[in-house]
């Protein structure tokens, strides 16, 4: 009896998950004008998806590239001896892409990039893969034409996670922890509860990931394998359990507790699970985030009255302060480059994400709507993730880190939030 | 502290029946030798029923002025003090715990502006607040549990001042 009854209710989490859908709101100046033309389909019945619109999708998300319309297309070639340059040339289209999709027991995705002025092939490419990943490999497709024309590394084939909440006031509230691909299609859900699910947060080999929850009826951070889906609880101390975040390395984890009184960070060693305390103070010190030499912590302070982020070395524990700009700064977390911080800041009663250069100092908003947190930068560093809200309701944003592109990510249903993500894949 | 009323009512009725039968054997017993003392024990009978009746009404005068004071204590913008206000509140249920054995569950929680995990922290010192207060009013530290909510369980919903200064609060549970 228990058998059906367990897959009625995944059925249920399954179909009640809430799916997000792209609003892109900003874009800049003078995209680069691409047409990614329908590919061609061999194999049975018809395409599962449409390999040249999530292409063309992802090159718009950038902000940096305007798809030409199937309807402005003047020729629909699948095949090089097809391009006819001049076809594109006339309605200014600078890069063409074509491509074919073979299906069967695996799928295989062929394509060639070319520039329509020049009237060369720039780049060609294959990828294969099982049928139900024929969307990650249209997004690696887009990973490497997003490569070859700006030079930056795509981080179109990667994974968010979020949690999507509809709270209630009348019956409990219910929290979904929920992975998608970075375009926000296929999400799954991988926990649900009806008590609060928050900071997810993914390890370096984009399979194992934490966060925290509620389910005992007390705060515990727990460890989740999205392979196997093997969960484990890895504290259960007195006081608050929280803000987990994976060392580079993924052999540490820098957490929140506040077991010895006021809430301090500590790091538990993963292997030999030994924690190990590195900040000391009566305020509260919280939201830690690694450097990416993996010695130091940023992490947020009220020690000097409000919240500040500071900057802790692990080994001596000297700490010194970071941001100086506005009353209330926190949540900072770090580009792979190791140098652009962003960051939640209040500033005139309004809560907007900033980015801080490391280096320089400089410190610049990113968003303009006021109850934004949870920034979480891509891999590649071109673009942040963040929640906020619009009306009541909570939703998922998109940034690029120099302010200039912009897209929302707003669920079809309930409240989104915390959003994650993920770092660079490797092969499904 | 409902579990306490539960359990405390329990106790009663145990009690209740424990008396009973102590009564019940010491009439039988009673009856037999010496029935001129049927006066005292009436006299004594009725001073122990009055002194039941005013220790009743005295709990259920604590249990009113709990009631009256509500379950829930509310806080200022990233602020955990205590005003005079919130300190009457737990003056009532602080009397009602000196009275019982049962402990208390402090869930504490902060509004939806700022940070979540910094907000988890502010509902714990906010919740740490009420508990150093109960404390140092002569209430056992292991009778009081606290927990923080942060920002995850609005007890309204809405983004304006009416709501967050309700959500930012104390449970007393």
């Amino acid at each position: 009896m228990m058998r059906p009854l367990l897959l009625l209710l995944l059925l249920v989490a399954g179909s009640a998950r809430a799916e997000l859908v792209i609003e892109i709101t900003q874009g800049r100046d003078n995209p680069t004008s691409v047409a990614v033309v329908p590919f061609a389909w061999s194999g049975w019945g018809s395409a599962p998806d449409d390999v040249a619109g999530v292409i063309s999708d992802d090159l718009e998300r950038s902000g940096q590239f305007a798809p030409v319309k199937l309807a402005d297309m003047l020729s629909l070639p699948t095949r090089e001896a097809d391009v006819y340059f001049r076809d594109w040339r006339t309605t200014d289209v600078e890069y063409l892409m074509i491509g074919r999709v073979a299906g069967g027991s695996s799928i295989t995705v062929e394509w060639e990039l070319f520039d329509v002025f020049r009237q060369t092939k720039v780049l060609s490419g294959r990828e294969t893969g099982p049928p139900e990943d024929l969307r990650m490999l249209a997004h690696r497709a887009s990973d490497e034409v997003y490569q070859q024309l700006t030079g930056i590394r795509g981080a179109f084939a990667t994974r968010i996670l979020y949690v999507a909440v509809t709270q209630r006031f009348d019956a409990p509230s219910t929290y979904q922890l929920t992975v998608a691909d970075a375009d926000g299609a296929r999400s799954e859900v991988i926990y649900e509860s009806n008590e609060p699910i928050l900071s997810p947060t993914w390890a370096p080999d984009g399979k194992t990931i934490a966060y925290v929850s509620f389910e005992t009826s007390r705060p515990a951070v727990f460890m989740h394998d999205l392979d196997t889906g093997i969960r484990e609880q890895l504290t259960d101390f007195k006081g608050l359990n929280g803000a987990p975040s994976f060392s580079p390395d993924g052999n540490s984890l820098a957490l929140t507790l506040s077991k010895d009184g006021s809430p301090d960070i500590y790091v538990l060693d993963l292997g030999s699970r030994q924690l190990r305390r590195v900040t000391r103070h009566y305020a509260i010190d919280t939201e830690p985030a690694w450097m990416p030499d993996g010695r130091s912590l940023l992490f947020t302070s009220d020690r000097g009255g409000r919240p500040q982020i500071y900057r802790v070395d692990i080994a001596t524990g000297k700490t010194e302060r970071v941001t100086f700009d506005g009353p209330w700064n926190a949540r900072a977390s770090l580009a792979a480059d190791g140098r652009t911080m962003v960051m939640v800041q209040q500033k005139d009663n309004q809560f907007h994400i900033a980015v801080q250069d490391l280096q320089g100092g400089r410190v610049q908003t990113l968003t303009s709507t006021t109850l934004d947190e949870s920034p979480s930068v891509a891999p590649n560093g071109s673009m942040l993730l963040y929640a906020t809200k619009s009306g009541d309701r909570g939703i998922l944003a998109a940034v690029s880190v120099d302010g200039g592109v912009k897209f929302r990510l707003p669920s079809r249903d309930g409240d989104v939030r915390e959003p994650a993500w993920s770092p660079f894949l490797g092969d499904p | 502290m409902k579990h306490f009323f539960d359990a405390s009512k329990a106790l009663a009725v145990i009690f209740a029946v424990l008396f009973m039968v102590g009564c019940a054997s010491t009439d039988t017993t009673e009856d037999t030798s010496q029935p001129d003392t049927t006066e005292q024990d009436q006299a004594r009978e009725e001073a122990e029923r009055d002194r039941m009746e005013a220790e009743k009404a005295r709990m259920q005068a604590l249990e009113d002025a709990v009631a009256a004071a509500g379950n829930v204590v509310y806080f200022d913008f990233d602020k955990s003090t205590l005003n005079s206000a919130t300190r009457r509140v737990l003056d009532a249920h602080i009397a009602l715990l000196k009275e019982n054995n049962g402990s208390v569950r402090l869930e504490g929680h902060a509004d939806e502006r700022g940070t979540r995990e910094y907000n988890m922290a502010l509902g714990e010192r906010r919740a740490k607040a009420v508990a150093d207060y109960m404390a140092v009013n002569g209430i056992a530290r292991y009778r009081i549990e606290t927990v923080s909510y942060g920002e995850e369980r609005p007890a309204v919903a809405g983004s304006n001042e009416a709501a967050w200064s309700k959500n930012r609060r104390v449970e007393i549970k």
